[in-house]
């Protein structure tokens, strides 16, 4: 109701008759720490949340990849349209997205592989974004098993670095760790809707 | 308008709900256990940021920069959520909104709706309006889901069904699950959850969410979980229906650089929270491709109108006042009848409802020692103290003349004058002869107004003032 929405904005203004002064926002709190090895931090800071992470020289990845999906049985793997074709490696038939994949196609798959945008590595966050070897966010989503590569230039130290280098209306999301509830005895547990288990490739270049 | 679901309807005035909360010793033993957990990791997870006072007070900043501001922030966030694809409703109370919703999900066709954990949600009652509608609204978080499962009200801003534990939830699951969960361990109750759900996020077509933040610059909406049943109601559904409060704006997307380093850290007391959504209008191919947003006031403009008590219009309802209250580990959530309890509860609820001479709501001021717990951890430092004490003045001006006000102006009389106020002192330590053992826990009326909640302390036998004069004079 159009109507609606003049009787809300003039309630505001009403109220706010005496107009209170603001002043500048402080923004005197950090944005970027020294926080020494940032590899290592986001490696140790994801390991925290029970993902599994590991480090690997950038021409080892697809070894990696098959390596880590053959140890998991993982033979049906989704992967955006954009996945490098190194990765999709041999021993595991690769769903393409394109053209796109059913709720049940994705549902019925032993993972998905994706690239990631920005990693953070304070929170040990990773933020995808639709963009370079992501593709659209069901895909992280349905399937159970995620695996993410990171490349080292990707990585920030805090979240305002972060921030930065993302752009706010493409769909992002943060992942920390796989799905998890504290919503038992206000304790964290792993493993609810998203994907229960999260690996992490670090790629050194 | 009618009365603002925000409080129950029926609900006991807060000393007596707090009085028959008291009496659950299972009730005590799971809040303590709770409340004590999250308190000790919040402190550690805040001790980890050397910047957090400055992040509290760029907080506290930006959020009144929202609340000055906010006819315009509303006005610009409305044009963008517009200008990428979406759709903005604008609704003066619950009863508008539900009828929003309502409509929206008819016209999708459907008669069932997920639903991301949302308090605005919860506030206006949506479950029991889209209920009576004739359509169901289907709880995923899984505190929410115990309590909707339990037929129960919810007892905590972030976890609902904090008062009850594992045992008790394995009994719900058991009693309204098709498939049983295999023990009472959290981790099989989780999968239990999943099992229950996960039809129904898959085939879902509309999903009614809140959200946590809106910006107001670029109109992208932040949701922030853990399960990811937010991810799935976000992105599954064709239709996706946010009911967001007017006051949940920020003005520009670097402003989150702020709250999600303040939020988590403060809420579920992590470096962060294991999923965060941002959507804007509708993304081609990504996602719901109709996207609806229903801007909701519902008492916040009666709160914004008070100079003293609007602060708490900057709450991001991260619940660490609850956690940290002794009054909230005492009594649970639900003593206070309302979607909001605990200390934000306490100066919240009484402003939606914007009536003090309703008596609950009235009530809530009091249910409070002004120990400043609250105000302490804080993310956006609303002086909770401050307010409490504003407010129980407005609800004893909205008694008129009763025995509260008689009394305060009895004193009043009695401090301005030193004979008088000695001699009143000699008559109330008479007042120790009725009770030998230390403590009055019944005095009787108008004296009863204080004993029904609290125990007096016995007069001493001399005032201070008698004594100093007898030994040092």
């Amino acid at each position: 109701m159009a109507d609606t929405r003049s009787v809300v904005l003039g309630r505001i203004r009403r109220a706010l008759a005496d107009r209170p002064s603001v002043e500048a926002i402080p923004r005197d709190y950090d944005l970027s720490r020294p926080l020494g090895d940032l590899v290592e931090l986001a490696a140790e800071r994801i390991a925290d949340y029970r993902a599994e992470v590991h480090q690997v020289a950038s021409a080892d990845v697809p070894a990696k990849i098959a390596s880590l999906l053959a140890a998991r049985g993982a033979t049906r793997m989704v992967g955006p349209v954009d996945l490098p074709s190194s990765w999709r490696v041999d021993g595991a038939e690769w769903l393409i997205d394109s053209p796109s994949l059913s709720i049940d196609q994705l549902d019925g798959a032993d993972g998905v592989l994706t690239g990631c945008a920005v990693a953070i590595a304070e929170t040990g966050t990773l933020v995808l974004d639709g963009g370079e070897a992501q593709g659209r966010r069901a895909l992280t989503l349905v399937p159970d098993y995620h695996l993410c590569v990171v490349r080292t230039d990707q990585i920030v130290g805090i979240v305002p670095e972060a921030l930065a280098r993302l752009e706010p209306t493409r769909p992002l999301t943060f992942i920390s760790g796989p799905s998890a509830t504290s919503d038992i005895e206000l304790d964290r547990v792993e493993g609810v809707h998203g994907p229960r288990t999260l690996h992490v490739i670090i790629a050194v270049t | 308008m009618g009365s603002n679901p925000v409080t129950w309807l029926g609900s006991p005035v807060f000393p007596k709900a707090a009085k028959a909360a008291l009496a659950d010793t299972q009730l005590r033993r799971n809040l303590r256990k709770a409340t004590h957990t999250i308190r000790d990791k919040r402190a550690k997870a805040v001790a980890e940021l050397p910047d957090w006072e400055q992040l509290r007070r760029a907080g506290e900043a930006i959020k009144d920069d929202v609340l000055s501001n906010l006819d315009t922030y509303l006005e610009r966030i409305e044009a963008a959520v517009t200008a990428r694809g979406g759709i903005v409703h604008w609704a003066l109370d619950a009863h508008e909104a539900n009828e929003i919703v309502l409509r929206l999900a008819r016209e999708a066709g459907t008669d069932e709706v997920v639903k991301v954990k949302s308090m605005a949600t919860a506030e206006i009652g949506l479950n029991e309006a889209l209920e009576a509608g004739g359509i169901r609204a289907v709880e995923t978080d899984l505190a929410e889901l115990i309590v909707q499962l339990g037929n129960d009200r919810p007892s905590h801003i972030l976890v609902p069904a904090i008062h009850r534990n594992r045992s008790e939830i394995k009994e719900i699951f058991q009693r309204e699950m098709a498939e049983k969960p295999a023990s009472d361990e959290p981790r099989d109750l989780a999968e239990a959850a999943r099992r229950h759900l996960r039809r129904k996020f898959l085939l879902a077509r509309v999903a009614v969410s809140g959200a946590n933040f809106g910006v107001a610059d670029t109109g992208s909406i932040v949701v922030v979980e853990s399960e990811g049943n937010g991810r799935m109601c976000l992105t599954l559904p064709e239709v996706l229906i946010t009911v967001m409060g007017i006051e949940k704006l920020v003005p520009t997307w670097r402003d989150l650089e702020v709250f999600l380093q303040l939020l988590p850290r403060s809420s579920t007391a992590e470096r962060m929270n294991p999923y965060t959504s941002v959507w804007t209008g509708v993304t081609p191919g990504d996602g719901p491709q109709q996207f609806h947003l229903v801007l909701l006031d519902n008492g916040r403009t009666d709160a914004l109108a008070d100079r003293v008590g609007r602060q708490a219009l900057r709450c991001i309802r991260c619940s660490a006042c609850l956690n940290v209250c002794p009054v909230y580990e005492r009594t649970g959530g639900q003593a206070y009848g309302s979607v909001y309890p605990g200390p934000i509860g306490a100066i919240l609820s009484p402003q939606l409802v914007n009536d003090m001479h309703d008596k609950q709501a009235a009530s809530l001021p009091y249910a409070s020692s002004l120990c400043g717990a609250c105000y302490e951890v804080c993310p956006v430092r609303i002086n909770i103290p401050e307010v409490l004490v504003h407010l129980r003045a407005e609800a004893v001006e909205a008694k008129g003349r009763t025995p509260e006000s008689v009394g305060m102006a009895a004193l009043g009389w009695i401090f301005n004058d030193a004979r008088r106020y000695e001699n009143a002192q000699k008559v109330g330590s008479l007042a120790r002869h009725l009770a030998p053992s230390g403590r009055i826990s019944s005095l009787p009326w108008p004296g009863s107004k204080w004993t029904s909640a609290r125990d007096v302390p016995t007069p001493p036998a001399e005032s201070f003032r008698t004594w100093w004069r007898k030994n040092r004079g």
